[in-house]
């Protein structure tokens, strides 16, 4: 068995955030950079967006998720280099799982919080109640 | 085709390739550490989904608009940016082996990332200083507990980060070093995946509020 990075490239999978090393350093450096450069367009937008006037304004919260939604596609396949191959089925299928989960909590937390808050009786008309 | 299937299972190659044994160790491990690191997202999920939810709870007190720098936010996003990508370099490095690209490329992360921490560390004595610590209205509680589970992450991430520096200096770019330096760079890039999230959903739609 070698040793470190080697031992990767004698199976037909890969390890999440390893990868496919087929150009050389240059090539890796690029990807990062690439990646990097990426990430900066989109937060930069994602700042305009948040305080300019432009825009009209009820769309800015649904805007401010759509560009955070792709910097984080771009994080996952410069950076952490989660791709579509057949080496990382793996990782894909445990990355869907989590974002499974992750929208079940944050929307169903959401969905049923603003449900309960509809339905409330006003404070004041609830204080008046207990008297 | 189950014909098939069973006649290529006889000749040892299942899908079109050689079963060539288990897993290699740095693929159980990266991928163990993977699914660690999807639980932590689902930990910051529910966080989030608290923060969401209390974000109009002010309680009569100063809400978002009123209390957040963004020009500090968007220096934050860019030292923790900046650290992710100097991360990605330190992992090229230890992939080629090169022990000096290695330190300094950590060095240069390690140093963003103290600066990412002393700013939000700075935010944090500010809003208790004017009164609006975690204790003024449920909002803050949530604010405080959100960004600040991040914060407690990079902390941890640095002292990582150190060790990493430390045992490669020691005993150089070993089998299991070059794992823990897997998992190390699997660990930072997704703080700053869950970064994004926190400066747009806490900062940025927070203070349209």
């Amino acid at each position: 068995m070698t040793q470190g990075r080697d031992e990767v490239f004698d199976n037909a999978e890969l390890a999440p955030g390893d990868e496919h090393a087929e150009g050389g350093v240059g090539a890796r450096v690029l990807g990062y950079l690439t990646g990097l450069g990426l990430a900066i367009l989109l937060t930069a937008t994602s700042f305009f967006v948040a305080g300019t006037d432009l825009v009209w304004e009820p769309s800015i919260p649904v805007a401010l998720v759509v560009l955070a939604i792709a910097q984080m596609g771009v994080h996952l396949v410069f950076f952490l280099h989660i791709t579509t191959g057949p080496d990382n089925t793996n990782n894909v299928l445990a990355l869907a799982f989590g974002i499974l989960i992750v929208i079940l909590v944050m929307g169903g937390s959401l969905w049923i919080m603003a449900n309960l808050n509809h339905n409330m009786m006003p404070m004041d008309q609830l204080m008046q109640m207990q008297r | 085709m189950s014909t098939i299937a069973l006649t290529d299972a006889h000749h040892g190659s299942v899908a079109g390739r050689e079963w060539s044994g288990p897993a290699s160790k740095r693929i159980v491990t990266g991928y163990g550490f993977w699914i660690f690191i999807l639980s932590d997202m689902v930990m910051f999920s529910a966080l989030f989904a608290t923060y969401a939810v209390l974000l109009g709870q002010t309680a009569g007190g100063p809400g978002g608009r009123e209390l957040f720098d963004l020009r500090n936010v968007a220096i934050e996003t860019g030292f923790l940016l900046a650290s992710s990508f100097t991360c990605g370099l330190a992992s090229i490095a230890a992939d080629t082996r090169q022990p000096t690209w290695f330190q300094l490329a950590m060095a240069v992360t390690c140093a963003f990332g103290l600066g990412f921490l002393f700013l939000e560390v700075q935010e944090f004595a500010s809003l208790v200083a004017r009164g609006a610590g975690p204790t003024r209205s449920a909002f803050l509680s949530a604010f405080f507990t959100l960004v600040g589970c991040h914060g407690l992450h990079v902390s941890a991430g640095i002292l990582w980060l150190l060790t990493m520096m430390t045992q490669v200096l020691a005993k150089g770019f070993r089998a299991d070093i070059q794992r823990r330096i897997l998992c190390f760079a699997l660990f930072w890039h997704a703080l700053d995946i869950i970064w994004i999230a926190v400066f747009t959903v806490v900062y940025l739609i927070g203070s349209a509020r």
